[in-house]
């Protein structure tokens, strides 16, 4: 994901893009770790996959329509720890849009879709931007 | 020193856990550049900002996931400061809602234990950042306190 700091930070990448779906990939680092001696990824790279993913699954259902998107909400069950040492995917799937929203579901796995590490349920808003300029959000509070 | 390191010296002294060393100890955290601030009883953490915390270049914004995983880490700190448990508590689920995207600023964050079970604990976590009465996003969590349950 050139041009997305944080993707780059935690080296994250795009794997497949289809109609409505995406699958991501963040590879396994240490330095993501939330226990140094379990070496298991902390909760937040999981947050940071997933809510990749389904930014890009929203972006591919809408085929580049829509103006910006924003992460409404996002629900995340954490079914197992993440094995060390093994990239982390997500799978997911834009599966419903409506004229303001799109509804998101998905899961992050390693080596099995079946047997996942997390379940992810997500709403965004389309066109958040509503025809404002980028930067407009940096407005000083009323 | 690792997080069951310093937990467990806590336990051994009877003594709340040092939150700065703990932060520190935990990889994810530290890569963030998470720190926290406690004044008595009332913990709050920073999110200092730094570029490759952006998702979004054009706003710009900080990742959804950057602020996901800082509410995660607050609730944490939370947790531990509070309850003294012998490991990390790990989530079993979490809510987050986006309520303004997050600044290229500091951002901070302070959690709530809403309900204390034997094994497991309900947490509300905000963040902020210029205006606590202007959350950016808020956090509804469950945490498991025991490993082996």
């Amino acid at each position: 994901m050139i041009g997305v700091p944080h993707a780059e930070d935690i080296q994250m990448s795009v794997v497949e893009i289809g109609d409505g779906t995406a699958v991501t990939k963040v590879p396994y680092s240490d330095k993501l770790a939330g226990d140094p001696e379990t070496r298991v990824i902390h909760g937040g790279v999981i947050t940071s996959l997933l809510d990749n993913a389904c930014g890009v699954a929203v972006g591919s259902k809408l085929r580049g329509m829509g103006g910006g998107i924003a992460t409404l909400d996002l629900r995340i069950d954490y079914m197992k720890p993440a094995a060390p040492d093994q990239d982390i995917f997500a799978f997911v799937e834009c599966y419903r849009v409506t004229k303001s929203i799109a509804f998101v579901r998905g899961v992050a796995y390693q080596t099995d879709r079946s047997d996942p590490v997390a379940a992810v349920s997500a709403a965004f808003m389309l066109n958040s931007s509503e025809g404002r300029a980028p930067g407009a959000n940096l407005k000083a509070a009323p | 020193m690792t997080p069951s390191a310093i937990l467990k010296a806590a336990a051994d002294a009877g003594t709340k856990p040092d939150l700065s060393a703990l932060l520190a100890s935990v990889p994810y955290a530290r890569h963030l550049g998470i720190s926290v601030d406690r004044k008595g009883t009332e913990i709050t953490t920073i999110l200092k900002f730094d570029r490759k915390l952006i998702g979004n270049v054009m706003l710009p914004a900080l990742h959804g996931g950057v602020v996901g995983g800082f509410l995660e880490v607050t609730a944490m700190v939370q947790l531990v400061f509070e309850i003294a448990p012998l490991t990390i508590p790990k989530p079993v689920d979490i809510n987050i809602d986006y309520l303004r995207s997050g600044r290229p600023v500091d951002t901070f964050g302070r959690a709530v234990i809403t309900k204390q079970g034997r094994r497991v604990v309900n947490v509300h976590a905000e963040a902020w950042q210029d205006d606590h009465g202007r959350p950016v996003a808020a956090l509804r969590g469950h945490f498991l306190l025991r490993s082996d349950s």
